[in-house]
Order: structure tokens, then sequence, then C-alpha cells
């Protein structure tokens, strides 16, 4: 007998789905037959109580994936196991322990008031009213609920109902959470709420996330671990930490100096992009896994007296991007 | 069983919101009633006082419940389904922990629950105060009325669900949807009673589901069919239940392996 922590929560092995679409081509009869591989051998495993941000562009497979984890969509290739189970044949199970949001569609009730939907919600997973009564509470704090909590779903705005759906996501304590752009159309502050709760309940509870996205910044805020994924395979896997000096991207040091120069000497490796200014700021371009900053610094003030300097990160978003580009 | 029975209440209250709705339809079944009323024993009247075994005192009856049961059963047909299975939110049913007919049984069992109530008893009043009402003699014919309409609402159901999940496969229902009203309003007999029709027909009607959502609630509920011979009636309708939802769940499981949604 194995522990529920022993199990890994997801584990894809060479998991594919592929779509038959049939097209209509002018002047033509029948329709051509082609064949999409939307997922074309993802290979990941996610530990219990790991947090994964999953992230790719439109139609790079993340929607499919998820569909495949959670049982609607049956793979044509590879196999797969959530939470130890085979998601097809046991989808009724694995839902009892896998909290869902697509962003894209509702699971409340549209006409009911909010919490008549927590109400059936919680009879669907057999919770006894004690346990509906104190998660529910938890909920309503950490989601700010309370305001709205008798008002009918259709009456909600975009913000009053994602927290909505991610409190009907929530209720059952799921082992594992996955969020398909839970922020998707949100304000600045409404995402920082939920955000805020999912660190807090991950925090207390110890569940998986996975979590798909466009919004960096969620991945950042949430996720230890960052899996892009490109045209239905894995592009880059690993910690979200290491992502920039993995990709080896280039860090850029901006130093202006007390008095211009033409030009400075620097070390093998490193770039001087430009010289602005008169020769008063230089922009320099280093491998942050080869060069530190203030060995370089000091190999500059060395020659100059250095007046000030900003040091530029590249932007989690535009290395993704960057991932992206490359699969096309 | 606990969760179906909160979601039937929370369809009963549900539909319990929707005032306007709910009197514009009593209207209307009602005015449709006087309408069907008056050339039912036009009918009646020619034929010198009673046609096919209908006086116009059973004529009226058999047409206020037809226009009481309407709204319950739903032969008319519903769409929700089909729509959740052309825009992809069937994913998020499929993801409830529990049987995706089951659920919709039972939210169309508050709804029709609330239907009997708001759209069903109000033309049956009109019915009565107007033209009057033939009451069943034997009491039993309530308690086995009731069990019919129980079991027309469920034959109604699993044949609209085989309908609608036929959008696992067709782009657009409506025209299957077409077909399904105009078979459906001829064959259960609620434009007029099946036992009108000659004996061909009749012989159709009888191989179709289609009786066992109006016309055999009505003749058991109105005592125009004495419980004795009501009872095969009802067994009928009982092996349809069992037929449609083999089919229904057949077509479910077939419609889940092809579901491919995509986008979002």
């Amino acid at each position: 007998m194995s522990t529920p922590e022993d199990v890994p929560a997801i584990s894809l092995q060479d998991l594919s789905r592929e779509y038959v679409v049939r097209t209509r081509r002018p002047g033509r009869l029948g329709r051509t037959r082609g064949v999409v591989r939307a997922v074309d051998g993802i290979t990941l495993d996610v530990a219990a109580g790991e947090s994964v941000g999953f992230v790719g562009a439109n139609g790079a497979g993340k929607s499919t994936t998820i569909k495949m984890m959670t049982g609607i969509l049956q793979p044509t290739g590879g196999g797969l196991r959530v939470l130890g189970r085979s998601p097809v044949p046991e989808r009724r199970q694995l839902a009892r322990e896998v909290g869902v949001v697509f962003g894209q569609r509702s699971q409340l009730w549209w006409d009911l008031p909010l919490r008549d939907s927590y109400g059936i919600l919680a009879a669907m997973h057999r919770l006894t009213p004690a346990q509906h009564e104190s998660r529910l509470a938890r909920l309503v704090v950490g989601l700010d609920l309370s305001g709205f909590l008798d008002r009918p779903v259709r009456q909600l705005s975009l913000g009053q109902r994602m927290r909505g759906e991610l409190a009907a996501a929530l209720l059952h304590s799921p082992r594992l959470v996955i969020l398909d752009e839970p922020t998707i159309g949100l304000d600045m502050v409404s995402k920082e709420g939920l955000r805020r709760f999912l660190r807090q309940d991950r925090a207390e509870r110890g569940t998986t996330l996975f979590l798909t996205t466009h919004d960096m910044t969620d991945v950042e805020r949430l996720c230890d671990r960052l899996v892009v994924v490109n045209s239905g395979t894995v592009a880059y896997d690993g910690a979200l930490d290491g992502f920039r000096e993995a990709l080896g991207a280039p860090r850029e040091l901006v130093v202006d100096l007390a008095e211009p120069r033409r030009e400075i000497s620097v070390p093998d490796g490193v770039t001087v992009m430009a010289v602005e200014a008169d020769g008063i700021r230089h922009r320099i371009q280093f491998n942050g896994g080869e060069h530190k900053v203030p060995a370089l610094l000091a190999h500059i003030g060395a020659q100059a007296e250095i007046a000030d300097l900003t040091l530029g990160e590249p932007a989690i978003e535009d290395l993704v991007r960057e991932i992206y580009a490359r699969g096309r | 069983m606990l969760a179906h029975g909160r979601i039937i209440a929370a369809s009963f209250r549900q539909y319990s919101t929707y005032r306007m709705a709910t009197a514009a339809g009593v209207f209307t079944n009602t005015v449709f009633g006087f309408i069907r009323a008056s050339i039912m024993f036009a009918a009646i009247a020619a034929a010198g006082g009673e046609l096919g075994g209908y006086t116009a005192l059973q004529a009226a009856t058999y047409v206020w419940l037809g226009q009481a049961l309407l709204a319950p059963v739903e032969a008319f047909g519903t769409r929700e389904v089909s729509q959740r299975v052309h825009q992809g939110d069937v994913a998020v049913d499929l993801l409830r922990p529990i049987g995706f007919l089951s659920l919709y049984y039972a939210q169309k069992l508050g709804r029709a629950g609330f239907l009997v109530l708001g759209r069903g008893i109000p033309p049956l009043v009109v019915g009565a105060l107007v033209t009057g009402l033939a009451l069943p003699e034997d009491p039993r014919s309530y308690l086995l009325g009731a069990v019919s309409v129980l079991l027309a609402i469920t034959v109604a159901f699993m044949a609209d669900m085989m309908l609608n999940l036929a959008a696992f496969w067709v782009i657009e229902t409506r025209g299957l949807s077409v077909v399904y009203l105009a078979v459906m309003n001829l064959l259960s007999g609620f434009l007029i009673p099946i036992v009108w029709f000659p004996d061909w027909l009749l012989g159709i009607a009888r191989a179709t589901p289609f009786p066992s959502m109006i016309q055999t609630p009505i003749d058991t509920l109105s005592g125009r069919v004495p419980p004795a011979e009501a009872l095969p009636l009802v067994g009928t309708q009982l092996v349809w239940v069992l037929a449609l939802a083999s089919g229904a769940s057949l077509m479910l499981r077939a419609g889940q392996r092809r579901l491919e949604v995509q986008g979002g």
C-alpha cells in the first residue's frame, strides 16, 4: 500500500491527443480529412504539494492537457494518472478529490443566489453540514464573498463571479487544484486578491496546484515550477528561479560614468551594446550564469568613476515569448 | 441521493422565481385550451353527442389535462443540453461528482414539480369553472394518475435527452427537433385522442413512446380508462422509461468518447 504522498499528483507519460479536422475546400466536393496533434507527447511528473505554472501560447495544447487530466477527454496516445487514478474511467471519483476552475466557463447556477450553488455542491461532494459551514466560512473570509453571497450569480461582476468560481472549486478541500486561466479578464486588484488567497490556502492545506495562465505574474506569485508548452510538447520544464539562467538570457547592466568616455573595456563574453549620451551611459549585456555583477562593477570601476547604475532583468514574459517564437 | 434532493429543491426554487413567465404561460395554455375545447365540442356535436367514446365533458377534461401537462412534461423539448454540448460547457457538467443524466433528471424533477403547481393547476381550475371536468369515479385513479404523470415526465425527459445528446454528432439539432415536434404532436395524443386515429395510425402510435408522454397520463388521471385497464398502460410507460434511459446513457457514453471540447 502506498500513501497518497508517495503517489505523484500528476503523471503524464508521452501523452498525446489528436483531433480530426475536416475542412471543405472551395470548388471541391467532399471534405479533406486532416489530423491536428494538439498534444504531442507530453511527459510530466508533478509531486504532491508542488505548484506548477503550465504556460503556452493559444493553441499550444494547455486546455486539451487539462481536459485529459480531468477525464473529460480521452488521450489518443500515451498514458496518464492523476492522484493515482486513471482519469477517464475514474472521472467521478477523481472529481471528489480535484477542484477545477475553467476561467471561461461557469460551474455556478446562474439564476440562484451564490450561496445556493455551494449548498448543492456540498451535497454533491457529501460534505457534512459542519464541514460545509466551516469551509464556506473560511472561503467567504478569504475570498471576500460576504457582500454578494445572497445575490443571484447572473448579477455578479466578473471579479465577484471568479471569486465565487474559485470558492466553488475549493469547497470540498480538494488535494489537487487545477486552474485554467483563473484570472482572465480580471483587474489588478481582483487578480491580487485571488492570488493571495490561493497562496494562503495552499500554505494551510499543502495542496498541489496546476495553473495555466497568460499572465506571468500569476506564475511568479503562485508557482515554484514553470512548464512551457509549445506546439503540444514541453519546451521548458524547471524551477522558476533558474528559468532565466537556464535560457542563458542576458542580463543588462547600465552604468553612467562621472566623466564621459568613448569606450570601456569589459571581460570576455561581456558585450557593450551601446554608448549613449556622448560617452556617459554604457549599456552592457552579460550572462548571469557566467559573470557576477560585483566583479563586473569592479572591472569597470578600475577604469572610470561610476556615477550611477541600473540592472535589468529580462521579464519572464519576454523569455516565454522567446520560447513560443522558437517553436514557430 | 441527498445531492439529488438538494438539486430538485434548488431547481424548484429557481423556477418559482420566474413569475412573469409563469403567468404568461398560464395565459397561453388557457387560451389554447378554450380554442381546442371549442373545436372538440363542434366535432362531438356534429357526431351526435359522442365521438370515439368521448362525451363533451370527457373531451373537455382531455383538453384541460393536456394543457395542464404540457409545461411540466415539456413534450415540446428543451435545448439546454444540446447548447451546452456545442459551447463546450458540458465539460463542467462532466466534472461534477454525480452522473450527468441523474443531475439533469433531478433538475427536471424540480422544474416539473414547480410547473405542475404553477402551470398545471390554473388551467384545470379555469376548465373546471367554465366547461366542467369529468372526475374519476375510482379514487385509485388519482394515485395511479400521479404515478403516470411522473412516468410521463420521465419518458419525455429521456426522449428529449436523446435528442439533445445528438449534438455530440450533428452541429445543429434544430432540424431534428422540428421533426420530433411534428411527430410528437400527432402521435402523443396531444392534438386529438389517439383512439380517434384509424387503426393503422393507432398501431404506429402505440409502437412509439409518444402516447406515454400525454395520452396515458390523461387517460389514467381522468379515470376515462379505469385503474385496472390503466395498469398495463402505466407498465408500458415504465418499459419506455427503461428503454429510453438505456438509449440516452449509451449515447452519452459514445458521445463522451468523441467529445472534442475545443477552445477555452
